[in-house]
């Protein structure tokens, strides 16, 4: 364990980046303008900046909090955690969901502006996992709301709550729309 | 600091309240009934060789088989004489056990958790109200004839645009792979562990 500082990583090729910024460049300068479709500008600025709704339930709320810290850092992907559902896009519904707390979840949902999205974090969100067979808590948070991306876990690790991260972006930019 | 098996004497002698003090496995334990409880939780508290000026917890035990079924157990601390005491009660659901908020004030929570959970009642209570469960739930989840999964499950219906509640339904029923259970078949087992505590008291 340590900080490693590789020399050039293999995620970003520098050649190729310099390349992309000078034919851009030169298409700017000769014809004054760049085109580009608009749905898929607005679905590459939607999903590159999906505020996270903080619904923290238990301890997979730990392992949520781990994800916006230094290590991995959500704050790179424009992921911000929000207080509010009037500023987010995502609910991270993260921890086990009981009878009790059910309505609330579905009134935060509700508050949430469209186009918004679910990410279900953990075996209880996901299906009520350990409390599958309690009298007290909900039989997966898809009973309540509508849910985009499942993070399989018992926490699942940061890393985990990371790939659903992308992988909510990859749906936004996929499926995204300007119709409603 | 007393020794705990001189000042469970003590306790007995002293405060006319408690029907048994006894040591086990090192900690001591007193028993009462629900009319004498107010007076032994007044002298534990006050007697200058106890002091359990702390109420720690207020918790239940449900015994099917008994004829009342409940015991109430009410765990003392006394940080001047560094001891602990365990005072137990037994009731039914029917009789109500006076509510040791006057000499605790700590205990009106506990006791709603206890009365939330096993459904003892508890007399005089200044706000007996449900604590943990959902609001307008029905039965109370620690007693061993509760079911486990309980009798409703929520979901969010579309067309009533709220949280509703139905009968639960099961796509699979719980399956029990814990053979050694004390509550399943009546057959006395040593379970893992069990056997260090028959060795001490």
């Amino acid at each position: 364990m340590g900080v490693v500082t590789p020399a050039r990583s293999n995620l970003v090729n520098p050649a190729a980046d310099a390349a992309l910024s000078r034919a851009l460049n030169d298409e700017l300068a000769d014809k004054g303008f760049v085109v580009a479709q608009l749905d898929k500008l607005v679905n590459w600025a939607r999903s590159g900046s999906l505020w996270g709704l903080t619904f923290g339930l238990a301890c997979c709320g730990v392992e949520m909090i781990h994800c916006w810290m230094s290590r991995y850092d959500l704050d790179r992907f424009g992921v911000a955690p929000m207080p509010s559902p009037r500023s987010a896009d995502v609910m991270i519904v993260a921890g086990t969901l009981t009878n009790k707390m059910a309505p609330a979840l579905r009134k935060v949902y509700d508050q949430m502006a469209e186009p918004r999205y679910v990410i279900s974090m953990g075996s209880c969100a996901n299906g009520g996992g350990y409390y599958h067979y309690s009298y007290s808590v909900v039989r997966g948070c898809d009973r309540v709301v509508p849910v985009d991306i499942y993070v399989p876990g018992c926490p699942p690790t940061a890393e985990a709550l990371l790939y659903g991260v992308l992988q909510l972006q990859k749906k936004v930019r996929r499926v995204g729309t300007l119709v409603r | 600091m007393e020794p705990i098996n001189e000042l469970g004497e003590h306790i007995a002698r002293a405060s006319g309240a408690a029907d048994a003090a006894y040591v086990r496995l090192g900690e001591l334990m007193l028993e009462t009934t629900p009319d004498k409880i107010i007076a032994l939780l007044t002298f534990l508290r006050d007697d200058p060789k106890c002091l359990f000026k702390q109420l720690v917890d207020v918790s239940g035990v449900d015994w099917p088989e008994r004829e009342k079924r409940f015991d109430v157990v009410y765990n003392l601390l006394s940080l001047v004489h560094n001891q602990r005491v365990r005072v137990k009660v037994a009731t039914d659901e029917a009789t109500p056990v006076p509510s040791a908020a006057p000499v605790f004030s700590s205990a009106t929570w506990f006791e709603r958790e206890t009365y939330d959970l096993y459904g003892v009642w508890f007399a005089d209570h200044p706000d007996l109200r449900r604590i943990l469960t959902d609001y307008g739930f029905e039965g109370h989840p620690l007693r061993k004839d509760f079911p486990l999964t309980g009798f409703v499950e929520v979901r969010w219906d579309d067309v009533q645009k709220r949280v509703i509640y139905e009968p639960v339904k099961l796509a699979q029923e719980f399956r029990k792979f814990d053979f050694l259970s004390p509550w399943e078949g009546g057959v006395e087992r040593v379970l893992p562990g069990d056997e260090k505590a028959t060795k001490a008291s």
